[in-house]
């Protein structure tokens, strides 16, 4: 999807006066962080866990050739094979060329971001295939032709009265209202094309270097519907998604599921190791992984190597009150949230995105209920550096904090000025506020300045203590 | 400019820029906080800012500046202590890090760093201060945990636990009290809307509470709630923890009218 991120601003403000994303938003912020809250307070050892977890995904890193190596062999020694993407637009031709060389007609996919990241759907329709998205979701939001507004849960801006409509326009009518019965119909629709379909592609939340196996977890059964059905299935995920063993999996597994929905356990953790062998009741005919790197060793190799242990479980922007106030399409690509803001200029560039790292208060909930620790806010301040160094910081931002070090070096006209600025601004204050100052609208539009009263802490200090 | 001697430790008062400009009675009240706990405390004239908007705007160079003034005017004080959790997270934290590939400043922004503390953890955490708070405030207030203070420092249990030797104050849990306020430094300014949207939550948690008073640890935020709760003409009265724990809560509050006789 075409970056827009650079339209943030715009529409932040526009989502923050659009009552049916505003109603939606509220209403999945608190059932997840209350889920999550509760979850871990279900389990004593969960901060252990992370601790774990976190040290786990350094070694990984560290060791991300061999454990990459590793996986491709077993990969391929289950049947399967693994294909390298250094960037979206490989991604795309490799997974083009096996579509096309099956002949596929119908592709169902279940969720993943990947394909999100490297504009797949676009790029498979543009060929005359017909794609369907069968996570809930994911469906929902292909039939509004909208992106996903957050990593979990694509459809959370939409509430269900707007899935209705949906819903009646895409299958016509009678209108259904009722949860379930809404999800019945849904699942009446897929289900065929679950049939149909020539090639079924997945995400990954985890590749398992030892077996060559990837995992995938969801709530609706859909990725298994998805893999096992088709003829073909292919797995898009990103380089840093192994772990060396089953057992290391299973580590992340019970985080992923508390972290993301507040889950103990999704619903359905399927493992998928290569094509149906000769005694399978079932499965797909080819078993390919698509793997994509997409600026992810250039991460790698420098200070935002930790990013790469995230595993999208969508904590951060639940827990992010910007989040929580613009929603996910506010963010202008395919990533929203803390972990987008570091992503999408990392990915799309620094000058596609510069808002993002700045949009964000810096306090800090993201990186306390991270399941991989990624100090969030400390790789946002670090971008603000690398803008700051690279000149894309606005030049009147760049100009004021210049006169700012240069008064505030200078103790003594630091202090005269703070003095004529205590004196003017309680001069023109009314009843111990100030309601509207110049050149200070983005306070005083929403909020009075409080108003000082009158002396410096320092001057009154000075005079008190020096008569002593 | 040093307070009357005692036996206790020479407290360097970290004077925020906020407080300094907006609101010296939070300096006062810190002070006598300290001086309560056993402290002499000395003001250095030589101080500005720690240097944290220069940090936080990617500005590397100009924080490393002003860090270097904060070291030099504060170093040779037993503890630096300021009224504020955010400020004091930038010289515990942030210091070592700005200093990190410097081998001449390094060990003396660690030192700095191990002695600084936010006020009222400081209180409670090094001084026992409890048993020495003597104060009365008559009335219910409600706890905004600022960010910084309480994911960077901390403080969480300190400022209640003071509280609770308060005569005549109840205090009561908001919603959400550890959620941003939308104040977040210049963020605030940056993205007004993004900004007034969570203040205007944040409020909106203060008024279910019932509350007649806000406290919390750092002037920024509090500024921030206040100007949004005076603008919708909310009658609920803003001081930093310090002010009442000092007994200096007398007089109005922030963005408040004046009131006559002080």
């Amino acid at each position: 999807m075409q970056i827009r991120s650079d339209e943030f601003r715009e529409r932040s403000v526009f989502a923050i006066h659009d009552a049916n994303l505003q109603t939606a938003l509220g209403r999945a912020r608190y059932g997840f962080v209350g889920k999550r809250a509760q979850q871990v307070a279900d389990l004593p050892e969960f901060e252990q866990l992370r601790e774990e977890a976190k040290n786990l995904k350094n070694h990984v890193l560290d060791n991300l050739d061999h454990y990459l190596a590793r996986y491709e062999q077993a990969v391929v020694a289950s049947g399967g094979r693994v294909h390298w993407a250094r960037d979206a637009a490989e991604a795309r031709e490799i997974i083009l060329g096996i579509c096309k060389r099956v002949d596929a007609k119908t592709v169902t996919k279940g969720k993943s971001m990947v394909s999100e990241e490297i504009d797949l759907n676009e790029a498979l329709i543009d060929n005359g295939m017909e794609v369907v998205e069968t996570d809930l979701g994911e469906y929902i939001i292909q039939l509004a032709h909208e992106p996903p507004s957050h990593i979990i849960a694509p459809a959370v801006h939409k509430t269900r009265d707007q899935v209705s409509d949906l819903f009646e326009a895409a299958h016509g009518g009678p209108r259904k209202t009722a949860v379930p019965d809404l999800v019945d119909e849904a699942r009446r629709v897929l289900r065929d094309k679950y049939f149909r379909a020539d090639v079924g592609i997945t995400g990954g939340n985890f590749l398992v270097a030892e077996t060559g196996s990837s995992i995938i977890v969801t709530n609706e059964g859909n990725g298994d519907l998805t893999q096992t059905l088709a003829k073909v299935h292919i797995v898009t995920s990103g380089i840093e998604r192994v772990v060396p063993t089953l057992d290391d999996a299973t580590l992340f597994l019970r985080l992923l599921a508390r972290s993301a929905t507040g889950q103990e356990t999704e619903t359905y953790t399927t493992i998928s190791t290569g094509p149906r062998r000769a005694d399978d009741l079932d499965g797909p005919e080819e078993y390919h992984v698509v793997l994509v790197d997409n600026g992810r060793s250039k991460m790698l190799a420098g200070r935002f190597r930790d990013m790469l242990r995230c595993i999208r479980c969508g904590a951060c922007m639940n827990h992010c009150p910007v989040y929580g106030a613009v929603g996910g399409h506010a963010y202008g690509w395919v990533y929203p949230g803390p972990m987008g803001s570091v992503l999408t200029p990392l990915i799309k560039g620094l000058d596609a995105a510069y808002d993002l790292p700045n949009a964000c208060t810096l306090n800090g909930r993201c990186q306390s209920v991270c399941p991989v620790k990624i100090p969030l806010p400390e790789l946002l301040r670090e971008l603000r550096h690398l803008q700051h160094q690279q000149n894309i910081t606005p030049v009147m931002q760049k100009r004021a904090l210049g006169v700012w070090r240069w008064v505030a070096t200078r103790p003594k006209l630091y202090h005269a000025l703070e003095q004529i600025a205590a004196r003017a601004l309680s001069g023109i204050a009314r009843r111990g506020r100030i309601r509207r100052l110049p050149l200070a609208g983005g306070w005083t539009d929403s909020r009075d300045l409080p108003a000082p009263t009158g002396r410096t802490f320092l001057e009154l200090w000075q005079g008190k203590r020096g008569q002593q | 400019m040093t307070s009357s001697p005692t036996a206790g430790p020479r407290v360097g008062l970290f004077a925020t820029c906020l407080m300094n400009l907006f609101r010296p009675n939070v300096g006062f009240s810190a002070v006598k906080l300290l001086e309560d706990a056993g402290c002499s405390v000395e003001v250095p004239a030589s101080q500005t800012c720690c240097g944290q908007p220069g940090y936080n705007s990617g500005d590397y160079d100009a924080a490393r500046a002003l860090a270097r003034q904060v070291i030099e005017a504060f170093e040779h004080f037993d503890y630096v202590v300021g009224p504020s959790g955010s400020c004091m997270a930038t010289i515990r934290h942030d210091y070592p890090v700005l200093f990190a590939d410097d081998p001449q400043w390094l060990p003396r922004a660690e030192a700095l760093s191990r002695k600084s503390f936010e006020l009222l953890s400081f209180l409670a955490d090094v001084r026992g201060a409890a048993a020495t708070v003597d104060a009365r405030y008559a009335g219910t207030a409600t706890y905004h945990d600022s960010c910084s203070g309480l994911r960077g420092l901390g403080i969480k249990g300190q400022p209640r636990a003071l509280l609770g030797e308060v005569d005549g104050l109840k205090v009561k849990e908001m919603e959400d009290a550890e959620v941003c306020c939308g104040f977040g430094g210049t963020f605030c300014v940056k993205y007004p809307e993004i900004s007034e949207k969570m203040v205007d939550d944040k409020v909106r948690n203060i008024l279910a509470t019932g509350a007649d008073t806000l406290l919390g640890g750092d002037l920024g935020c509090l500024m921030n709630i206040a100007g949004r709760l005076k603008r919708i003409h909310a009658p609920v009265k803003v001081f930093h923890t310090a002010e009442v724990l000092a007994g200096f809560a007398d007089g109005a509050g922030l963005a408040d009218a004046p009131k006559e006789s002080r």
